[in-house]
Formats: structure tokens, sequence, C-alpha cells
């Protein structure tokens, strides 16, 4: 017991309560200036954006993985399965420098791309790429046990009573998937708006334009510009944080509407 | 986390049409082919492009090589460590009521809602030249940040919750009576420990420490921070792979990060392993629970 807050105030604690010491320890003004610097605010409204749109595809595609893998037969659904949590297993780093080679304009994605003049590395659409890949096993992994202890009574009844069977899935089944895709969309989120190793390769880094608010604290550290890079991290972790709480009172919710 | 017991056989009436479910499969599957088949492949082509001379060539190369066994070393120090660590919270956690005690199963999963580039930010800021303890430590010439213990340190926060949340999730499951019971029958601490906890949660805990190596060898962004980059010192393998990437030696780079991929292939396949031989000592340990933790 002792040891394990000892452990924790000594891992996590305290080095984390050095952010908002550091970041307010030029003043208020500076930690505001900072902030409120628009190469900065660009690079939490890239952030969060390209987080979101890469959690709501996941969210959708999420949605029909799970279902798939569950519901349906088909040869090497075991295999297709276990893969699923290759973005948790495979290190970002490896992740970020594949997925920028994959869809640069020779690679093996890329080509395509760029003849309709898409560009898919060096531009936001390859920092969501990239998100979408990190974040893919969330979605998929929350729902999955879900479905599978899906009351098939329940089904039974609906239909029995008449409705037909997309009646059954967007009436039935999905409003009870909800709080646990609501999870996992915001574990995806979360998880996105921190991310580095996989978005720093394929991002360019381009200030203003394609530069994320994690790589802008590491541009400030080279800078040694300390106060600064705290600042943007305390910010980044309070939006995360929050993002945590939500999810913590959303669980406790949907346990006790739902009872799991 | 994966559900491998097997589909339903479809019911008429209560499953979708066939060209439905045609068209989600194929959906799902062209996701899964474009975002996870595709680029693993990828890796192994590239690494293997200019031969299996060149591949070789540059994992023995040395800087390779001291990474390699940095990365060892980091993942050797950080996993003991937070394996106690897990299995201390997990017992404090689903073997005594006290208050605050959501805070800390809260705070437990904290490092998981960090970003790597502040875990790492924050230990620079305690043992950095400029940090709290800066000046103390180089007034003793110890160095942290840009040398092994500032790795470690980081590695440790950002896979510090692995162990204790997959121990907590199955102690939660498997109850207390069992250790009651061992305790009435005069069983001290220990020996209820060892005879009684270990043996219900041994799967959970190994799958725990794989998650938790996995995480360690891999991590990036954390260890970026406080890596520095000093070649044959301070780079562990996802360092080197970025360096070689950044340097255009993207055969080289490809060759390092295939062995991550290999390592990742194996929590795979071991995870999957392990998850089956843990429900099987659930099924056989709480026919009632098993049925509802099963997935």
């Amino acid at each position: 017991m002792a040891f394990t807050v000892i452990y924790l105030l000594a891992i996590v604690l305290v080095p984390l309560l050095t952010l908002p010491v550091k970041s307010f320890s030029e003043g208020w003004s500076v930690f505001w200036d900072t902030i409120r610097d628009p190469r900065v605010i660009a690079s939490y409204r890239l952030t969060l954006g390209a987080s979101f749109v890469a959690a709501c595809i996941n969210g959708v595609l999420g949605i029909v993985v799970a279902w798939v893998l569950v519901r349906y037969d088909f040869p090497g659904r075991r295999i297709v399965d276990a893969m699923i949590d290759l973005p948790f297993a495979l290190p970002t780093a490896v992740a970020g420098i594949t997925l920028t080679s994959l869809y640069a304009p020779n690679g093996w994605f890329g080509q395509f791309l760029a003849p309709l003049g898409i560009q898919g590395v060096f531009s936001p659409l390859g920092i969501t790429i990239a998100l979408i890949f990190i974040g893919l096993p969330f979605v998929v992994r929350t729902l999955q046990p879900v479905i599978a202890d899906l009351d098939v009574e329940l089904e039974e009844v609906a239909t029995s009573l008449g409705a037909n069977r997309a009646q059954v899935v967007f009436r039935v089944i999905l409003p009870y998937l909800y709080p646990a895709w609501l999870i996992g969309f915001g574990m995806a989120f979360a998880r996105a708006i921190g991310e580095y190793g996989s978005v720093v390769f394929i991002a360019g880094n381009m200030p203003m334009k394609t530069e994320i608010a994690s790589l802008l604290i590491i541009t400030k550290l080279t800078q040694y510009d300390y106060a600064g890079a705290a600042a943007i991290a305390f910010v980044l972790l309070l939006l995360s944080f929050s993002l945590l709480l939500i999810l913590n009172a959303l669980q406790g919710w949907s346990t006790k509407r739902l009872g799991y | 986390m994966a559900t491998n017991q097997a589909a339903r056989p479809a019911r008429p009436g209560l499953t979708e049409p066939l060209v439905v479910r045609r068209a989600l499969t194929t959906l799902a599957l062209s996701f899964l082919f474009v975002f996870l088949f595709v680029p693993f492949v990828f890796i192994f082509v590239e690494a293997l492009r200019n031969g299996w001379q060149a591949y070789v060539g540059a994992v023995r190369e040395p800087e390779a090589l001291s990474a390699i066994g940095l990365t060892l070393l980091v993942a050797a120090l950080t996993v003991p460590a937070n394996a106690v660590f897990g299995i201390a919270a997990a017992w404090a956690i689903t073997r005594f009521d006290f208050r605050g005690k959501r805070l800390l199963t809260t705070l437990i999963d904290l490092p998981f809602a960090v970003s790597p580039v502040v875990a790492g930010l924050i230990f620079v800021q305690l043992f950095g030249r400029q940090g709290w303890f800066g000046p103390w430590l180089l007034e003793r010439d110890i160095r942290v940040i840009f040398a092994v213990p500032g790795i470690v340190l980081a590695t440790v926060f950002v896979s510090f919750p692995f162990v204790a949340r997959e121990l907590i999730a199955v102690m939660e499951a498997s109850g207390r009576e069992e250790e009651e019971a061992a305790s009435l029958l005069g069983a001290n601490g220990w020996q209820m420990f060892r005879r009684v906890t270990l043996p219900n949660v041994k799967w959970a805990l190994i799958s725990g420490v794989i998650l938790c190596t996995a995480r360690a060898m891999g991590e990036f962004g954390a260890v970026s921070v406080v890596s520095g980059r000093i070649r044959g010192e301070t780079t562990t393998v996802p360092i080197h792979v970025e360096i070689l990437y950044n340097e255009y030696a993207f055969q080289a780079s490809f060759a390092v990060a295939s062995l991550l991929a290999v390592v990742a292939v194996v929590t795979l396949v071991l995870q999957t392993v392990v998850e089956q031989r843990q429900r099987r000592v659930l099924d056989a340990a709480n026919p009632v629970a098993a049925d509802t933790s099963a997935s």
C-alpha cells in the first residue's frame, strides 16, 4: 500500500507537477503569450482537428470491423482478429516511417494519390492517416465484448414484434452499443491528441500548416525555451486529462444504466 | 481483449441479408488490409530490398548492435520494476477498502493519457540542467538526461500501467473468497499470495509483463526527448531507426525497424495464447464469472 503510493508519487505525480510549476515560472503573462501565439494555436487546432476526424473514421469503421469479427465467419477470422492489436504492439516510430514511405508520391499508395493532386504526406491528410492507424484498435476492442455479450433474445423479441432487420440494427442494437462506442471513440481521440512518433515523419512539420502540438513542444525544448514547452504541454495535458475524466464519468454512467 | 469464440451461427431473420453481410465483410477487410496488412508487409519488403546481405549488414552494424543492447537493458530494468509495482497496486486496490481508491485507479491510468512527449519533458524538468534537481546532479557529475537513467525513467513512466491494469481486472473478477479461506486456514500473507493469489492471476501477470515489455522496447516519443541521440550511447532501437531514416538510409532503417516488427508479432502471438490460457483458468475457477468476462 505505502509502496504503491510512494512509487506512484515518485514516478508519476511529482514529475507531472513540474508542468504547471514550470509553465508559470516566468509569470502568467509569459504563459498566456505562449498559449496565444498563432503558431501554437494553429498546432492545437491541427492536433484536435486531425485527431477528431481520425477518431470519427475509426468510430464508423470500428463498428463494422467489430461486428464482422464477432458475428460473421470467414476464413482467417482469428488471424485478422489477432492483427487488430498491431498498432498497439508496433512501435510508433516504425509505424511512422512505414506510413510515410507508403504514402510518399513514389510509394505504393502515394503513386495513385499523386496524379489526383492529393498529397498523402506532409499534409493534414497524412497526419490523419497516421492517427487512424494508431487509433484503430480502440473502438474495435471496446465494442467486441459488448457485441459478443449482446442478448440474442433482444433481437428475437424485436423481430417477432415485426421489426425488420434494419430496424433491429438501428433501433435496438446500435443504441445498446452506444456507451461502449463512445468510450472507444474517446480513447482513440485522447490517444491521437498526444501522439508523436507515428505522426512526426508523415507530417512534414511546417509551422502553421502541419505542425502538431507535441512536435512544437520538442521544438521549444531544443530552443531551450523550457517555460514555453511546459506551457504547451500543460494545455495538452489538461485537454487529455479532461477527456479521461469524461471517459471515466461515461463509464460509470454506462455501468449504472446498462449493467456492464 | 480478443474474442476468439466461434462466430454465432446465422439464424434466419436474426442476421443481415447475405448481400449486406458480404458488403460489410469486404469493407472491414479492405480497411484492415490497407491500414494494417500492407504497412506491416511493407516493412519487410523495404528491409530486404537490397537483399539478405544488406539486411544482415544493417542489423549487425556496431551502432545498431549497441542500440539493441541499450533497448534490452532498458527493458530489463523497466519491466521488473513495473511488475512489482503492478502487483502491489493491484493488491492494494482489489483487497483493501480505503478512501481515494477510485482516484488511485485513475492515477495509475494517467500515463496512458499523457502524451509521450510530455512524459519525456517532465523528466527533463526534474533532472535536466535547468531542472529542479539539475544543479545538485551537476555538482556530483551525475547525468540523468541525455543518458541512460533518463531513458529508463521515461520508459518506466510510459509502460507503468500495463501490469497493474491486467492484474486489477482479473483480481476483481476472481474475488477475495479464496484468499479469505486460505487466511482462515492459517496461511500467512506470503503463503496466501504464493499459493492462492499468484496461481489465479498468473496469466494476467504474464500478459501485463508482455505488454509492458513491448512498450518498453518500442517507446519512441518519451525516449526521444530524454535521449540526446548520442550515437552508440543513448540511442535505443526506435531512435536508431529514426536517425537512419532521417539520413535517407531507408533500407537500413527498415531493416532495424523489422526487428521491432518481429517483437510486435511475437507480442501479439503470445497475447493470444495467454488470453486463451487465462480464459481457461477463469472458466475452471468460476463458470459464472467466466461467462461474462470471457470476452
